[in-house]
């Protein structure tokens, strides 16, 4: 209290004739603040807590072996979470393999090759692709890629490196289009967008000094990308990449179209499968039995886990990086 | 002034909304199988033209139809898997036949044009429990002497949403093939050992029709629209038959819906020479005790007359239209809602 009255105080000081408004202005403003900041925390623990209550049910009844097997059968009741995790994670996983070289590689066009003209339409370019909704995706991944994917890459994948010892086990069986790898394909261009504009503003903060004395060395512009600038935004890169992937995690429309929807462990990548986002789109509309809807909000309850713990990783992962840099 | 404001804004939007509800209250609402939807649909279009009165029907399989009717978020649920006495008794509902129908095996293989196919109940269970690998396994090849069938993978194409179509085709397979009816069981909703997954009749025909080697279910109206090639099948008594109107009447003709309680009669693998092995009736489920009465009685009104004058409309999709008996126990039954308000 005698803080706010020092400041109006001083305030008043200054401006006199406003001195009681500024007062009530400025603790009005620091209440919705809080209010908001409030708001926030509520939402999410609350969403917790009803997605909790309503999966009880599916963890009562199956316990920790829910995470561990591969067994969706709704006529007898039995559920298990695996195909959808291990779906969600090779999806997501591939998408970022994808989606790192070729961001990488238009951040650094951007930077550091593109004339001055160009640089501006393909910024545009990129931000239109991001601002495509999710569900245009997956019709396009449907209706070009798979048909693409069936007719020419899958036989092709499968005849080069089918019999291959460890790798062929990721190609083998008959390509039917719609699968984890295409699903990875259509996440990664989806992400792409994103990670481009990250990586390109990540690459712009370092200090201009830097990258002029190493050329002022005589080092290439390759050189100055990897030696210079990459190690000295890899936390930034990394905190991006990490976002990157929590966005792929959840996606839902474009991977339902194209993930072919089986509930089945598979190691090839040509296989259908499912995904977390993909079982709950689905069957929750038409999940008849109670033990199928709690299995579902599971389903939800261990997406929200898997987002939350990839987030915190890459967190504190940025926070040693720095540390360490800092050090 | 702020407050005001708010007041006069609240106050125009409450009025706003007072006179926009009385424009959707004449939509009949009602949310089910994708199976009966083009008829459906046909005879809303009708309906409103006549008089005035729209049909807003979501087609979201017949699993979300049973839950929608459950919760009471629609005046009517449709389901091509007729809910079993126990079931209608506890949660309030009557169910009534309303159209009948025919599901088909389509495929997608080089050559093969529509009815050129034959297919069986334990080679068609043997293909989605994913034992015949290949089309050109034995036990297709035998059934199909004059076919030229290629060394291609099948891809097996289910419905991944909770569907009555997939009850009806579960239901034969489990019934002519005992493997399958351990291993898969029957349902809305399975879980299939090979394939992959489409939602809706109509993500099943479009998957089927843009797979190579894809073999899928559909109700024969979708088979026809997107120009899929379906396949002859055996029947109980061992003919050859092609899916057409004649042979989903055939089935239709030996139920006994008199004997049949709560009229739960499914209408599988019926004995008669030119008999459809996989024909089924979808059927329109309503609570005794509605919440809106007015809604319901419009919603009769509308059966009533699709009854009375939907027959040629469902005839040249390909439908069955209910015998004018049944049609009156039909009638009858309705006096189990209660229509007071």
């Amino acid at each position: 209290m005698r803080k706010k009255g020092s400041a109006a105080f001083h305030g008043g000081a200054l401006f006199p004739a406003m001195m009681e408004k500024n007062g009530s202005m400025e603790h009005l403003v620091k209440r919705l603040s809080q209010l908001s900041a409030t708001f926030i925390v509520l939402i999410v623990v609350g969403l917790l807590f009803v997605l909790g209550r309503a999966a009880m049910p599916a963890f009562q009844a199956f316990g920790f072996p829910f995470f561990v097997t591969s067994v969706w059968n709704p006529v007898t009741g039995h559920f298990g979470a695996l195909a959808a995790i291990y779906g969600t994670l090779v999806t997501s996983f591939l998408a970022l393999l994808m989606a790192l070289p070729i961001g990488f590689g238009i951040a650094f066009f951007l930077v550091e090759i593109a004339p001055p003209p160009v640089v501006k339409p393909l910024r545009i370019a990129i931000e239109l692709l991001a601002g495509i909704p999710s569900i245009v995706y997956g019709f396009w991944g449907l209706f070009v890629l798979a048909p693409l994917f069936q007719d020419r890459v899958q036989p092709f994948l499968t005849d080069r490196f089918g019999a291959l010892p460890v790798v062929g086990r990721l190609f083998e069986g008959p390509g039917f289009g719609v699968g984890m790898l295409t699903a990875g394909c259509v996440l990664a261009i989806m992400v792409l967008p994103f990670l481009a504009a990250f990586l390109t503003d990540v690459f712009k903060s370092v200090s201009p000094l830097l990258k002029e004395s190493a050329f002022a060395l005589g080092a290439t512009r390759w050189e100055v990308m990897s030696s210079i600038v990459t190690p000295s935004v890899w936390a930034g890169v990394l905190g991006g990449v990490m976002l990157a992937l929590g966005r792929a995690l959840g996606e839902t429309m474009a991977v339902t179209f194209v993930i072919g929807n089986a509930h089945r462990l598979s190691a090839s990548l040509l296989a259908p499968g499912t995904t977390i986002s993909a079982s709950i789109a689905n069957e929750f509309n038409e999940a008849t039995s109670d033990l199928h809807t709690a299995s579902l909000l599971a389903l939800g309850l261990t997406l929200f886990a898997i987002t939350f713990a990839v987030l915190a990783c890459g967190k504190s992962l940025v926070l040693v990086l720095e540390k360490r840099k800092g050090a | 002034m702020i407050v005001s404001v708010c007041r006069k804004s609240c106050l125009l939007a409450l009025a706003l909304l007072g006179l926009a509800s009385p424009a959707f209250a004449d939509d009949i609402s009602g949310a089910g199988a994708t199976f009966p939807h083009p008829v459906y649909a046909k005879w809303a279009e009708t309906y409103k033209a006549e008089t005035g009165v729209g049909l807003n029907y979501q087609a979201i399989g017949s699993g979300g139809g049973i839950k929608q009717i459950k919760a009471k978020t629609v005046t009517f649920g449709a389901s091509d898997m007729p809910l079993k006495p126990e079931e209608m008794k506890d949660d309030g509902l009557i169910e009534w036949p309303m159209v009948i129908g025919g599901v088909v095996p389509v495929v997608n293989v080089k050559g093969v044009g529509p009815g050129d196919m034959l297919l069986d109940g334990a080679t068609l269970a043997d293909i989605y429990l994913g034992e015949a690998k290949f089309w050109d396994d034995p036990s297709i090849a035998k059934l199909n002497p004059k076919l030229k069938l290629p060394h291609q993978a099948i891809v097996q194409v289910y419905r991944a949403d909770g569907s009555g179509t997939n009850f009806l085709f579960t239901h034969y397979l489990s019934s002519v093939n005992s493997k399958f009816g351990q291993k898969v069981g029957e349902g809305t909703s399975v879980s299939w050992p090979a394939g992959t997954g489409a939602k809706g009749n109509a993500g099943v025909a479009s998957t089927t029709f843009r797979t190579e080697g894809a073999i899928g279910y559909v109700e024969y109206a979708y088979a026809v629209e997107n120009k899929l090639a379906f396949t002859k099948m055996t029947n109980k008594d061992g003919k050859v038959v092609a899916p057409d109107f004649e042979a989903f009447q055939a089935a239709a003709a030996n139920a006994d819906w008199q004997t049949a309680p709560g009229f739960y009669l499914i209408l599988t693998n019926q004995p008669g020479a030119q008999s459809w092995p996989i024909t089924g009736a979808s059927f329109i489920l309503m609570h005794k005790k509605p919440v809106d009465a007015k809604a319901s009685k419009q919603a009769l009104d509308f059966f009533a007359w699709a009854y009375q004058n939907g027959g040629d409309s469902a005839k040249a999709l390909d439908y069955v239209p209910m015998p004018a008996n049944v049609v009156t126990m039909v009638k009858k039954s309705w006096e189990q809602i209660d229509l007071k308000d």
